[in-house]
């Protein structure tokens, strides 16, 4: 499976490093190896959830127990977790590191995946969720660390997606 | 049983715990029984309350949870009881209100009233204890019994359709969130 190990770590490690103890997680063949790690890890929780919404709930009890969390998820998952987002996360100012992986724009070869490709970007600008857009690893430590900076001093949710030049090792 | 009732019974037993509960008529009754530093008021996201609960307990294994939820509320988040019994944190009690009832937007009955089983759903998703209650001492001495077992429990408490005249009350909803947060970061 193409999906890149090194990028996946160097992602990983970023989010070790900013704190992050518990990650919430629904499977996503570009987050397989992400998946992977924080099983592996004993300093990270992973909670494996039926629908990404759950997640948004979990971040937030997390957050107010004082513990740093994100969360990985396909753009889909993302979509199917708006609700959670806006009223419980946005209404409550709760700082939400939302890793999503970008599935559906260039390069994309899943036909079912193209929609959410095309309305992922769209929909995070009308819910005000500031992008931050991963596409290189020599700048994800540094933008992961900048998109969690963001998140505490606004207390909101932000985006970091997970594009395909970074996670998807054939062109 | 009252829903009203049932939280002045269990009231007194709260002041250790970290509380969430659902919007409407439970936070609005548990707030006109006394607010306290320690208890969150989920007011939307309907359904997540007893994620939120999840991530506290799995956060603070030190801290007992306890989560005032719905029906209506468990029937929008029924993975989630997966979710729950899948990590099982021994410090929580899950506490479904059931009055088989929408009651906050016109009491339109919930599948609960044509005989979906929420303890049911909840042991066949794999939480290792359930009850179901419908009286006063049955409730509080399931409550005591699920916070002895220091095992998750969902004790789902059948209950009368009926609520307060009103549900906004003057305790603001981000007041009550750092507030909250407080409480857990000085215990």
């Amino acid at each position: 499976m193409p999906v890149s190990t090194a990028n996946s770590k160097i992602i990983f490690d970023a989010l070790k490093d900013g704190g992050v103890r518990l990650l919430s997680a629904l499977p996503e063949t570009w987050l397989v190896h992400l998946i992977r790690m924080a099983e592996d890890d004993p300093d990270v929780t992973l909670v494996r959830l039926a629908k990404e919404e759950e997640g948004v709930g979990i971040s937030m009890g997390a957050h107010l127990a004082g513990v740093k969390s994100a969360m990985l998820m396909q753009n889909h998952g993302f979509l199917a977790s708006i609700n959670g987002i806006v009223s419980g996360a946005q209404l409550y100012r709760i700082p939400l590191l939302m890793l999503i992986t970008d599935r559906g724009t260039f390069g994309e070869g899943d036909p079912w995946q193209t929609e959410g490709g095309a309305v992922t970007e769209h929909v995070l600008n009308a819910l005000r969720i500031p992008i931050m857009r991963l596409d290189d690893p020599a700048h994800v430590a540094r933008r992961i660390r900048q998109a969690q900076t963001l998140a505490y001093s606004s207390n909101r949710p932000v985006a970091v997606l997970l594009m395909r030049d970074l996670m998807w090792e054939v062109a | 049983m009252t829903r009203i009732d049932a939280l002045r019974a269990v009231h007194g037993r709260l002041e250790p715990c970290a509380v969430v509960t659902i919007m409407g008529a439970v936070a609005a009754e548990l707030q006109s029984i006394g607010h306290r530093e320690n208890f969150f008021y989920l007011q939307h996201a309907m359904g997540l309350a007893s994620s939120v609960g999840l991530g506290i307990a799995l956060s603070r294994p030190d801290i007992p949870v306890v989560v005032f939820d719905g029906d209506g509320s468990v029937l929008m988040n029924l993975g989630g009881l997966t979710t729950l019994a899948r990590y099982r944190p021994a410090n929580l009690l899950h506490v479904v209100f059931d009055n088989e009832s929408l009651l906050s937007v016109g009491g339109f009955p919930t599948a609960t009233s044509t005989g979906t089983d929420l303890a049911a759903m909840a042991a066949a998703a794999g939480v290792p204890r359930t009850a179901t209650v419908s009286t006063i001492d049955d409730f509080v001495a399931a409550f005591d019994a699920a916070q002895r077992a220091q095992e998750l429990t969902t004790v789902v408490a059948k209950v009368d359709a009926k609520g307060p005249a009103a549900f906004v009350t003057d305790l603001g909803l981000l007041e009550n969130r750092f507030q909250f947060q407080r409480f857990l970061k000085s215990r």
